[in-house]
């Protein structure tokens, strides 16, 4: 790790606890890396994650921590921006933890476009609990609950959280790591609801059961179907068959849930005067 | 603020107003008979005060969102009613963990499920002991007037950011919807309890490591102390940690740390108790019935007495058996089948006899049933 971030982590709770080839850890340095870009006050700054091996990132990270319940994290990071809205909020959460057990949460605070950096990190598995099946396991494929293979349909996070209301989107890859810093940098900056999809890997209750080969076979996967939105633009629908497009996806910026809020008790102020 | 005049206002309303009176500052929560109308008095008065309420998607994520706001340094509250308190069960069990202050009203309806929405109960006793998963300590606080609805409110409040710990506010539909012409407690009158914020330097803090007090002190987010809040098992510097020696040391910490303070959580009442050769143990509305009851049976000299519990959890039992002397046979009437009752024969059955009347249908219990019953063990 570089040594001017190693004031970012709790060096001390090392060694992690992810797997050999696990890709949450390039991830959680990316976030450090975008922290440590982004100018913020580190004492203002304040982690909040759900349960998953990913969600496990917060730990290892030097600052207000909040380590919460399965697919909550939102609903507690919530609270935290809402009644203190000078703080810094980074929700870090699985691709179970935000889209299925949490899924109501994550599409409520996309639509209040509440200030909240949101790292989402997809290994398209509940890796925590030995490999079930996700809403992000693409069709097909093998998990210890779809053992003849995946039958349901998977969520296009981008899409569920641009129609939900997040006013930044975007996705980055574990192999595409400053992509995803310049990504992560970009959502600090927006004043509002920002996810980040963190395509990840789980070679232990994922990549294995898939015969995907070794950890560097599926970071070469993710770097072979990844394709930059900018590039994609010009290549036939044929060309992008089977792809996924990196990149920022979506900007809009519009009224924020805990400004409007700040109104609100101005106005009330005003009028009682 | 000062003067504050008679009115005539709702157990809802006066459990609001409590908790603002206590510094309450942050609400968050998901409509619900019969509760909501705390939500919408809290929606219109905490902006006033630079507060925030906030309507969540569920009651998992209310519960969630004021544990958010707690640790900012807020105080907080939810409310909320049978398949809604279900719901916050897992967020409740997070705060007796974390240590989170906070404070839950549970305006009690006829259950199970969605049950009966403006129907009166008491279903919900043990709930709020062991609503949650796994041993974790709790206080449930019971009113039965309008009056109390306010006092005990605060006193939730209090408590919750003294011991760092959830907190039930335990109403019935009936108190919570009863109107009475109360004059409430001015803002001068009542005690106000902060939590105990840490005082040494940002390195040396461990949010859980105890003194003599057993609560530890809580830095608010955003403050420097850069501490790390879990649900997993934690030793005293809040990581999680898997030694049993810890483990068992912390949760037999979490599980006695009210012990010492047992004077000032236990809170109850006695009518008529001295003389007493029949003695019911009543709460919430079903309160007032026994104590209506007790007039006449009195009139007809009949000793009759009455212990209610203010504080149902814990269970103030040294209390109630230093009462027995005299005693005959103890009636527990209760709008449920007989969780309290329970409580009450597990603490007295070996020096006196205890029997229960229940009723579960939404309707209260009255005068006359109690009455009847009491003549029935004659
Ligand atoms: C209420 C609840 N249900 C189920 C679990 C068990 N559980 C823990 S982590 C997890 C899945 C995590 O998957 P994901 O969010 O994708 O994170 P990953 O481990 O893959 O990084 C599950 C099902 C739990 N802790 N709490
Ligand atoms: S199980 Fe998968 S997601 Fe979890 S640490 Fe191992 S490789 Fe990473
Ligand atoms: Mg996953």
């Amino acid at each position: 790790m570089r040594p001017d971030l190693h004031h970012l982590f709790r060096i001390d709770k090392l060694p992690h606890i992810w797997c050999p080839g696990c890709g949450h850890g390039i991830i959680t340095r990316t976030i450090g890396e975008a922290i440590a870009e982004s100018d913020l006050d580190l004492e203002q700054t304040v982690i909040v994650s759900g349960i998953g091996c990913s969600s496990r990132a917060s730990g290892y990270m030097n600052f207000d921590t909040l380590h919460t319940l399965h697919g909550r994290a939102l609903a507690f990071a919530t609270g935290v921006k809402l009644s203190n809205p000078q703080l810094n909020v980074f929700v870090l959460t699985g691709d179970g933890d935000a889209t299925a057990i949490g899924g109501n949460h994550f599409i409520h605070a996309a639509r209040r476009n509440i200030n909240l950096n949101v790292i989402l990190f997809n290994n398209n598995i509940y890796g925590m609990t030995g490999g079930q099946y996700s809403p992000l396991t693409p069709t097909g494929k093998m998990a210890t609950t779809s053992p003849y293979g995946n039958i349901e349909n998977n969520f296009d996070i981008p899409a569920l959280a641009i129609a939900s209301g997040a006013s930044y989107v975007a996705r980055g890859t574990a192999f595409h790591d400053k992509l995803l810093v310049d990504c992560i940098k970009e959502g600090i900056k927006n004043k509002g609801f920002s996810l980040i999809e963190a395509m990840s890997m789980c070679p232990t209750s994922y990549g294995r059961r898939n015969k995907m080969g070794t950890p560097a076979d599926m970071l070469n996967d993710l770097k072979t179907s990844a394709v930059n939105i900018n590039v994609a633009k010009k290549l036939t629908p044929e060309k992008l068959e089977g792809k996924f497009l990196i990149g920022t996806l979506h900007h809009k910026p519009y009224r924020e849930f805990t400004e409007e809020y700040d109104k609100l008790i101005d106005r009330l102020r005003k009028e009682d005067i | 603020m000062t003067m504050r005049k008679a009115s005539l206002i709702q157990g809802n309303r006066a459990c609001t107003e409590g908790a603002l009176a206590a510094g309450v500052r942050f609400y968050a929560g998901y409509p619900i008979t019969p509760s909501t109308e705390i939500a919408e008095i809290m929606s219109e008065e905490l902006p006033k005060l630079g507060g925030k309420f906030v309507q969540m998607e569920d009651e998992i994520a209310g519960m969630a969102c004021i544990l958010g706001a707690a640790l900012t340094g807020k105080k907080v509250l939810t409310a909320s009613s049978g398949p809604g308190i279900s719901l916050k069960q897992e967020a409740i069990g997070y705060a007796a963990m974390a240590e989170i202050p906070c404070v839950i009203v549970n305006v009690q309806r006829l259950g199970p499920s969605t049950g009966g929405p403006t129907s009166s109960a008491q279903g919900d006793i043990m709930q709020a002991r062991w609503g949650t998963h796994g041993d974790h300590p709790i206080i449930a606080l019971c009113p039965s007037s309008v009056y109390e609805c306010f006092t005990l409110t605060v006193t939730a409040v209090n408590f919750a950011e003294k011991f760092r710990t959830p907190v039930y506010v335990l109403l019935d539909e009936i108190v919570g919807h009863m109107r009475e012409n109360v004059e409430l407690p001015t803002y001068e009158e009542i005690k106000i309890i902060d939590r105990k914020k840490p005082t040494c330097a940002p390195k040396e803090y461990k949010p859980y490591k105890i003194d003599e007090s057993m609560i530890p002190a809580m830095a608010d987010f955003g403050t420097g102390y850069k501490w790390h809040v879990t649900g997993l098992f934690h030793d005293e510097t809040g990581f999680p940690t898997g030694k049993t020696d810890v483990i068992d040391s912390q949760l037999n910490r979490l599980m006695t740390k009210f012990s010492k303070y047992e004077d000032e959580i236990l809170l109850w009442e006695e009518n008529q108790l001295e003389d007493a050769e029949i003695l019911l143990v009543a709460y919430g509305s079903t309160a007032r019935s026994a104590l209506d009851a007790i007039e006449t049976l009195r009139n007809e000299g009949i000793k009759v007495g009455l212990f209610r519990p203010i504080t149902i959890w814990p269970f103030p039992e040294k209390v109630l058996r230093g009462k027995l002397e005299k005693l005959k046979h103890i009636i527990v009437p209760e709008m449920n089948y007989g969780q309290l009752m329970l409580e009450v024969e597990r603490v007295c059955k070996d020096k006196v006899s205890v029997s229960g009347l229940f009723k579960v249908n939404g309707l209260p219990i009255t005068p006359d049933e109690i009455i009847a019953k009491v003549r029935e063990v004659l």
